[in-house]
């Protein structure tokens, strides 16, 4: 016999709806910097990667191996923990000043993602054939503006279905953030949970936030794919 | 404008350029042929570069291409380069792959890059595909618009390597068609091919190639006629007669 009673007005109206709201707003803010700045940086570490210049393919490969092999929460606390320790005071001032939580949540985020974004672009330069990068070198481009012009463009067509993949986990991975007092939406489903001991609803409406998140990021980027970039693609 | 003194090149083990010594002058239109790895193809690459040198020297249009100053960027902005498999850009169309470079390296205004690029289209008879994608047009078409892609850069040399290979054979006449116009215009053209009637009617001169060497430099009409030797002989007969 089940003796829980279900209250899932909790969840649709009152404070503890407008907790939610706010939380999915901090979520949505997370996600949308993080996605933006996490391909910017994944393109500039992947160019870097594969250029002709020792001192920037080397960065590249250490900044890939070290974000990539350690644990996405170890480095949230590094940056929220950690980095302050080493910056001067006046910084730190500075920091403590503005949302730090969130900096460092969208750091952390930004800059993990970043490492695997840039290996899935690599692998699209990897398969476009090397003669596009000759014609465009033998029309004068240099190295970057070929990648810029000609290369690139093709390869995140190419790309699109691993980076999709990378964005829904960057959304999904900002729930770590309130493990450093973000109050995002897992972490506002978590103060629903311990005020009403509502935790069934509490984790339901939260479950389903992240589902329509995600299905509207896919969505979105498949969308841009269809629409933006080139209908036409002999790729 | 193009002279090479003495170039070596090898691949690993392979001397794939032994002791070449050259010369092209402005508006000559030089063929180059030989056996299939003969090191034709690397020596036109040398030109702009897509294959550095390891020895001798190599000037192209004043520059020296050993110079660590010399500026290879914007060298290769005045040689256009035909490539056998076409190489457009999938992700643009026709008009785009052309306006491209003149829009990003030369900086020329859209309006004046589109006139330029419609003209050369006209010229090579493809105007109405200016706003095709590189996979909807055939091999032939495909070559004609890389030779106007080339030129849109107004180049002062063009290279052509083995620019009708992967053509089928009705479509290697569209694009013979558009290099020997080209050829009138008094541009400076170094032609990798085996058309030996394209060589016979267009080239000024023709350099005959085999392991590496440059066996044989000599106008058509004699090249073909009085081949000097041996190779070139064998060559052309292979070539001319392939059946016996």
């Amino acid at each position: 016999m089940l003796t829980y009673q279900f209250d899932w007005s909790v969840v649709t109206s009152g404070k503890y709806f407008e907790w939610l709201v706010s939380g999915c707003k901090v979520t949505l803010q997370i996600s949308v910097v993080g996605i933006v700045l996490a391909f910017i940086v994944g393109l500039l570490i992947a160019v870097m990667r594969m250029s002709n210049f020792r001192p920037a393919r080397w960065f590249a490969l250490a900044y890939l191996e070290f974000f990539r092999n350690t644990p996405l929460l170890v480095q949230i606390f590094f940056w929220y923990f950690g980095s302050y320790k080493i910056l001067p005071t006046a910084v730190n001032d500075w920091l403590n000043s503005t949302n730090f939580e969130f900096a460092a949540a969208v750091i952390a985020l930004t800059i993990y993602t970043s490492a695997f974004i840039a290996e899935d672009i690599r692998s699209g330069v990897l398969s476009i054939p090397k003669e596009q990068m000759e014609a465009a070198r033998s029309a004068g481009f240099s190295f970057l503006r070929s990648m810029q012009y000609i290369i690139l463009p093709q390869a995140v067509r190419i790309t699109v279905p691993p980076l999709v993949n990378q964005f829904l986990n960057l959304a999904k991975n900002s729930s770590l953030a309130m493990t450093i007092g973000v109050m995002e939406l897992t972490y506002q489903a978590r103060q629903v949970e311990s005020y009403t001991f509502k935790g069934f609803e509490a984790f339901t409406a939260a479950t389903v936030v992240y589902l329509v998140l995600s299905s509207s990021i896919t969505a979105l980027v498949h969308l841009y794919d269809k629409r933006v970039l080139n209908p036409n693609r002999a790729v | 404008m193009i002279q090479f003194t003495g170039v070596h090149k090898w691949f690993k083990q392979l001397h794939v350029l032994n002791d070449i010594n050259l010369r092209i002058t402005p508006g000559e239109v030089l063929v180059v042929c030989g056996p299939s790895g003969s090191g034709k193809s690397t020596l036109i690459r040398t030109i702009n570069q897509l294959e550095p040198i390891n020895e001798g020297k190599l000037v192209v249009d004043g520059m020296d291409l050993l110079d660590k100053r010399t500026d290879i960027n914007k060298l290769r902005a005045e040689i256009g380069f035909v490539f056998q498999q076409f190489n457009l850009y999938p992700h643009l169309s026709v008009l785009s792959n052309i306006t491209l470079a003149p829009l990003k390296i030369r900086k020329t205004s859209k309006k004046e890059a589109e006139e330029q690029a419609m003209t050369l289209l006209a010229r090579v008879g493809l105007a109405e595909k200016r706003d095709a994608y590189p996979s909807q047009l055939s091999g032939g078409q495909q070559q004609r618009v890389a030779i106007a892609r080339a030129l849109a850069m107004k180049p002062k040399i063009m290279l052509f390597d083995e620019p009708t290979s992967a053509l089928d054979p009705e479509m290697i006449g569209e694009v013979l068609a558009v290099m020997q116009d080209l050829a009138g215009t008094g541009i400076t053209m170094v032609v990798v091919t085996h058309e030996m009637g394209f060589a016979r009617e267009v080239a000024h001169r023709v350099a005959f190639m085999d392991h590496g060497v440059v066996l044989e430099e000599a106008k058509p009409e004699e090249f073909f006629r009085n081949p000097q030797h041996e190779r070139a002989q064998q060559f052309l007969k292979q070539l001319l007669s392939p059946m016996h």
